[in-house]
């Protein structure tokens, strides 16, 4: 589906919304870290959150504060919620800082996507204009996570195996 | 569907969050469901303060620690009953019973069928992962006949409950599935769910990651029903009893009359019965 957001209004209630549910998921993401004693996880997380925060104040900035929301469902995402978000069930209680990271980046390339879909697919020039300088924005966090990304070791061909494992299922 | 009207939204996930921490683990399909009950009261705009969660024994019934709302962590299956009680005392509140697949099917059966039948007006929200998560792994009465597992090798050999069927069977007025992976679908379902006069049940299909890996690919699985919901119980059956279980969306809307309270108990005093049981 092509994101046809024709007034600014439209647009910056995305935004908005597409922000403010990353924080909302990276808060919750930190708090199951910090729950399953994974301390460097949930200072990634919470980093994110608070990146994303920046987003959703410059969003109301532009919007002169909170933009009008649509219902959940009325969104124009081309994935099940908001393109920003880790996906529910995506999370690992025996993920690595890689894999997190993993996560984290492929959310900045969704949003970038989403912003690029709706620049080349509105009629509106001021629209495509906001879009282009979000979608420019994402790909630098982007690219950004990517130097992160490579500081770490991807993780070992049995990283989901627990040897305190509460019980086996073979 | 009757949305309040305003611009700005009143409430959002943050009003109806608690402080508690969730200890479910990461990845575990209750976060998507507990965003979506959030994301539907917000919708509605239905105060904290007006809205009861009630819940029996399992991982699914935590939510009433986890949310700002009123909350009650009753009995294992007996989550209905308390609910109902409520609901018959207190009719001016929104009441959201969350149970598991275990709570509600085994040790709630019999709860399940007659609050079906009964028909009061609250919404069973019923976390399907088809096992007993919290306790380590044991087949639910939802879980596959040929599950093979340590506790159960080769399987039970035991054909899963079908909850949607014999919610219709036993008079429910609402009836609907999502799947977690999903929440603004499940937050549209509730949405309706709450709405709809009468007893609403929605299940919804929610991974255990970790007793249950493999549900990770039901999200390629699940698919929207490619039908309207209709009112003609013999319809819904035929729909439901023909399903692969993974269909997604609103299967029946009844029209029965919700079951109210005929005994008005705003008049009695309630300090003779305080003094009879106080110790």
């Amino acid at each position: 589906m092509n994101q046809a957001i024709s007034t600014l209004d439209a647009f910056l209630t995305h935004a908005h919304e597409l922000e403010r549910e990353a924080v909302e998921r990276y808060e919750d993401l930190a708090e199951q870290m910090e729950v399953h004693n994974k301390p460097e996880l949930a200072e990634l997380f919470r980093k994110m959150a608070a990146i994303e925060q920046q987003h959703v104040d410059k969003v109301e900035g532009l919007a002169g504060g909170q933009p009008r929301t649509f219902a959940p469902w009325d969104y124009q995402w081309q994935t099940p919620e908001s393109p920003e978000s880790i996906p529910v069930g995506q999370g690992h209680y025996r993920m690595n800082p890689h894999q997190a990271l993993s996560l984290v980046l492929a959310c900045e390339e969704r949003a970038e996507a989403f912003f690029a879909n709706v620049a080349e697919n509105t009629s509106d020039p001021a629209v495509r204009e906001s879009a282009l300088q979000f979608a420019a924005e994402e790909r630098e966090h982007a690219e950004l996570l990517k130097v992160w990304l490579a500081r770490y070791p991807e993780p070992k061909a049995d990283w989901w195996q627990d040897l305190d494992d509460p019980i086996s299922q073979e | 569907m009757n949305k309040p009207e305003s611009l700005v939204p009143r409430y959002s996930h943050k009003d109806y969050k608690s402080a508690v921490k969730p200890i479910w683990c990461p990845g575990c399909g209750h976060f998507g469901v507990e965003s979506s009950l959030f994301r539907a009261l917000a919708y509605l705009e239905l105060p904290p303060e007006r809205v009861a969660v009630v819940s029996g024994i399992g991982c699914s019934s935590r939510i009433p620690a986890y949310t700002q709302c009123y909350g009650f962590h009753g009995v294992h299956g007996r989550a209905p009953a308390v609910a109902t009680g409520l609901k018959l005392a207190r009719p001016e509140l929104t009441v959201i019973v969350t149970s598991g697949d275990g709570d509600a099917f085994s040790i709630g059966g019999n709860h399940f069928i007659h609050a079906c039948r009964r028909n009061v007006d609250m919404t069973l929200l019923v976390m399907d992962n088809e096992v007993y998560g919290m306790t380590k792994g044991q087949p639910s009465p939802t879980t596959p006949a040929d599950w093979d597992s340590k506790i159960a090798p080769g399987g039970t050999g035991v054909n899963p409950f079908a909850p949607l069927a014999v919610a219709l069977a036993s008079g429910a007025n609402f009836i609907a599935r999502g799947f977690s992976g999903d929440p603004n679908g499940v937050a549209h379902l509730l949405v309706e769910a709450i709405q709809h006069p009468g007893f609403s049940f929605v299940q919804v299909l929610s991974p255990c990651i970790t007793y249950r890996p493999e549900e990770r690919f039901w999200k390629k699985t699940v698919h929207p029903s490619s039908v309207e919901p209709t009112r003609d119980p013999a319809v819904a059956g035929h729909r439901l009893l023909s399903d692969d279980g993974f269909t997604t969306g609103i299967f029946y809307l009844g029209n029965r009359p919700c079951y109210t309270a005929t005994v008005d108990t705003s008049n009695h005093d309630l300090s003779a019965i305080e003094e009879d049981l106080a110790l």
